[in-house]
C-alpha cells in the first residue's frame, strides 16, 4: 500500500500550533487535490450513464505508471533544472492523459456499451471485472513490485517559521506541491469552462437530463458517452502523475485505495455534480489529513468514511447535489 | 432509395405500416402523405396508435411492417426506420415534440435552444479542442446560434426569459419552448404531439399563431396530434383519421367534419349501427354524403 506520508507531520510537538496548522493544511490541499481529480471522474460518468465505473480508479492507476515509464524514459531526474523539468513534465503529463484516455474509452466501448439498457446490475459487474482485469494486467506487465520514483521537482519555500524554546518549526511549501495545486486548479478551471460553454459540454447536460431527448435533437449519445470516458480517464491521469510526484512509488494496487476515497469524494460532494467532486475531493483531502496530523494516522480511512456517512445521513443527496426528483 | 413519384411535393410518406407489440396490434397497415409546406394533422379517439405513429417516424420504435420515407426538398430521400435516432433529426431533418413536454428542465432557455444546434457548434469548435483553444471561427458560429435560438425565442414570445431555467417557465412557454427547440434543428418536417393539450383559450391562440408562422415563413411540413378540434379545423391543410390502429379517413377538413365512419369512432357506436348514423347524417345535411 502506497504510504501516505505527509511532510512535516514530524510531532505535533514541534512548532506552535498555528504553523502546525497551517501545515496541514497545506498538505490537506494537495492530497485533496489528487482526490477531486480523480473523483470528477465518477461523477461525470454517474451524472451522464448513471452508472458508477469502478474501473475508474485503476485508469488512475495506468495514468500513473504510463507517466513512470514515460519519465524513466526521457531520463529526468532531480539534476534537470527546474524549468526544463516543468515542461518535460507536462509532456509526460500529456503523455500520460492520451495513453489513459484510450484506456478509458476502450473499456466503455468493450465493457459497458454493449450492456447499456441492461439491467442496472450488469454494467456494476463489469465494471468490477474491468478493475481487475486492469490490475491483473499492469502486475503482469510491470510486475507486483513497489516502484520508486526519485524526486524531480525538489526545493520549496518557507511560509512561516518559528524559533522557541523547543526548536524551530517552519511551514514548508515544497515546489512539487505548488506544481500539483495550480496544474489541478487550472485544470479545474477549464473543465468547468468545458462543461459551462462549449458544445460539447452542453450535450453532455442535456445527454444527462434525457438521453432520448437529446438523441432527438441531432446528438450522438454515444459519442458523447464515450468521450465522458475520456475526459474524466485524462483528468484520472494527471491525478496519476501527481500521485507519483508526491508520493515517489506507485504499485499497481494503487488505484483501489485511490479509487475508493475519490468515489467518497464524489457521493460526498453530491454524485452528479461538478463542483460537488472537487469540493469532496478537497473535504476528504483535508480530513485525511488533520485526522492523521492530530489523532491518529491508522484512523485516517475511517474517519473519511465517517464523514461519508454522517453527511449521507443529514443530506442525503451530498454537499452539492440536488435532491433526486421523482419522474413520472 | 430516391422516389420518383409523380407527386414531388410529398415530404413524408407513410406506406403500410404496421406495428404490434406482443399480441397487440397499435398500428395497422397504415398508409398516408405529408406534403411540403402543409399541417396535416393524425386524430382519432385515445388509444387510437397515434403517438404509436409519432414513435415510429421518430426512431423510437421500429415499425414490424411497412416503411417511412423522407423526401427533402433538394431530393434526398432517408428511409427513417433504417436511420439511428441521433440521425433522425441530424440526417433526416425531423424533429418532434412531446405530449408531456420533454425539456433540458435544469438548462437555460437559450441553452435549451443551443443544444438543439449541437451538430453544426461541435463541427464549428473543432470538435470541442477549436474552441478549448479560443479559435476565431468557432465564436462567430457561436454568435449565429445564439442569433438563431433568440429569433425564436422572439416568435414563441419568450425572449425576454432567455436566461431562466426551462423547468421554471409556465406551462403554456414551456410548451412554445419546445417547439422552438425543435425549430433550432433546422427540421423539413416538425411533429407535434398534442401541442395544445393543457393550454388555455389565450395560450392555445399564441401556439396557433407560431404554427403558422412556421408553416408560411419557413416552408416546414408540420404533422400534428390534437384532440382539440378548434385547433385541428382551424389550421390544417389535411386531417387522417385514426381509430383502433387503423386509418379510417383521410381528407380535408371539411371532407373529415361530415365523414360518417369519424362521427361513429368519436361517438362510438357500433359497426352495425354507422350505417344508421350515417343515414341521419344524410337527413341532417339534406342527402348529400360521400
Amino acid at each position: 500500500m502506497a504510504p501516505f506520508a505527509m511532510n512535516g507531520a514530524k510531532s505535533k510537538m514541534q512548532g506552535g500550533l498555528m504553523e502546525y496548522f497551517v501545515q496541514q493544511l497545506v498538505n490537506g490541499v494537495t492530497l485533496g487535490s489528487i482526490y477531486g481529480l480523480i473523483a470528477i471522474g465518477y461523477t461525470l460518468v454517474y451524472g451522464i450513464v448513471g452508472m458508477i465505473n469502478f474501473a475508474h480508479g485503476d485508469i488512475f492507476m495506468v495514468g500513473a505508471f504510463v507517466a513512470l515509464i514515460v519519465i524513466t524514459a526521457l531520463g529526468l531526474t532531480a539534476s534537470t533544472g527546474l524549468g526544463l523539468s516543468i515542461l518535460a513534465l507536462i509532456l509526460v503529463l500529456v503523455i500520460s492523459m492520451v495513453v489513459a484516455s484510450v484506456y478509458g474509452w476502450t473499456v466503455e466501448r468493450v465493457a459497458y456499451r454493449p450492456l447499456r439498457g441492461s439491467f442496472r446490475l450488469a454494467p456494476l459487474i463489469t465494471a468490477i471485472g474491468m478493475s481487475i482485469v486492469l490490475q491483473n494486467f499492469v502486475q503482469i506487465s510491470q510486475g507486483a513490485r513497489v516502484k520508486p520514483l526519485q524526486p524531480i521537482i525538489s526545493g520549496g519555500h518557507t511560509l512561516m517559521r518559528r524559533v522557541d524554546a523547543q526548536g524551530e518549526f517552519a511551514v514548508q511549501i515544497s515546489n512539487m506541491q505548488i506544481f500539483i495545486i495550480v496544474i489541478t486548479f487550472s485544470l479545474m478551471v477549464a473543465f468547468t469552462l468545458l462543461i459551462a460553454k462549449t458544445p460539447l459540454g452542453r450535450a453532455q447536460r442535456a445527454c444527462e437530463q434525457d438521453t432520448k431527448m437529446a438523441a432527438l435533437s441531432g446528438i450522438n449519445v454515444d459519442h458523447t458517452i464515450s468521450l465522458t470516458f475520456v475526459l474524466g480517464a485524462a483528468l484520472a491521469a494527471v491525478a496519476g502523475l501527481m500521485f507519483l510526484l508526491y508520493y515517489g512509488v506507485i504499485d499497481f494496487f494503487i488505484g483501489f485505495v485511490a479509487g475508493v476515497k475519490a468515489f467518497t469524494a464524489a457521493v460526498l460532494g453530491g454524485i452528479g455534480s461538478l463542483p460537488g467532486a472537487m469540493l469532496g475531493g478537497m473535504v476528504i483531502g483535508l480530513i485525511e489529513t488533520f485526522w492523521s496530523a492530530y489523532f491518529s494516522i491508522e484512523y485516517k480511512d475511517v474517519a473519511a468514511f465517517a464523514m461519508l456517512a454522517l453527511v449521507l445521513i443529514f443530506l442525503p443527496q451530498g454537499l452539492l447535489g440536488k435532491p433526486e426528483v421523482e419522474k413520472v | 432509395m430516391a422516389d420518383a413519384s409523380p407527386a414531388a411535393k410529398v415530404l413524408l410518406k407513410v406506406e403500410h405500416v404496421t406495428m404490434r407489440f406482443g399480441g397487440l396490434t397499435a398500428v395497422d397497415d397504415l398508409s398516408f402523405d405529408v406534403q411540403q409546406g402543409n399541417i396535416t394533422a393524425l386524430i382519432g379517439p385515445n388509444g387510437a396508435g397515434k403517438t404509436t405513429v409519432f414513435n415510429c417516424i421518430t426512431g423510437f420504435y421500429k415499425p414490424s411492417v411497412g416503411r417511412i420515407t423522407m423526401n427533402h426538398a433538394n431530393g434526398r430521400s432517408f428511409l427513417l426506420e433504417r436511420l439511428a435516432d441521433f440521425e433522425v433529426s441530424r440526417k433526416a431533418k425531423v424533429a418532434r415534440t412531446f405530449q408531456n413536454i420533454r425539456l433540458f428542465g435544469g438548462m437555460t432557455a437559450l441553452e435549451n435552444l443551443l443544444v438543439a444546434q449541437h451538430n453544426h457548434l461541435l463541427r464549428a469548435s473543432g470538435f470541442t479542442f477549436g474552441a478549448v483553444l479560443g479559435l476565431v471561427g468557432y465564436g462567430k458560429a457561436e454568435a449565429e446560434a445564439v442569433d438563431l435560438a433568440r429569433y425564436w425565442l422572439d416568435h414563441a414570445g419568450l425572449l425576454e426569459r432567455a436566461d431562466d431555467a426551462a423547468a421554471d417557465l409556465p406551462y403554456g412557454a414551456q410548451r412554445r419552448l419546445e417547439i422552438a427547440r425543435a425549430m433550432c434543428t433546422n427540421p423539413q418536417l416538425l411533429c407535434l404531439d398534442e401541442p395544445a393539450a393543457g393550454l388555455n383559450p389565450r395560450e392555445s391562440d399564441e401556439l396557433n399563431r407560431l404554427l403558422l408562422f412556421i408553416r408560411k415563413e419557413r416552408g416546414v411540413g408540420i404533422l400534428l396530434i390534437e384532440h382539440d378540434m378548434s385547433v385541428v379545423m382551424g389550421i390544417s391543410d389535411h386531417i387522417v383519421v385514426l381509430d383502433y390502429g387503423r386509418k379510417i379517413a383521410d381528407g380535408t377538413p371539411d371532407e373529415i367534419r361530415s365523414d360518417p365512419s369519424v362521427i361513429a369512432a368519436y361517438l362510438g357506436v357500433e359497426d352495425e349501427e354507422v350505417e344508421e348514423v350515417e343515414h341521419q347524417i344524410d337527413d341532417l345535411a339534406g342527402g348529400t354524403t360521400a
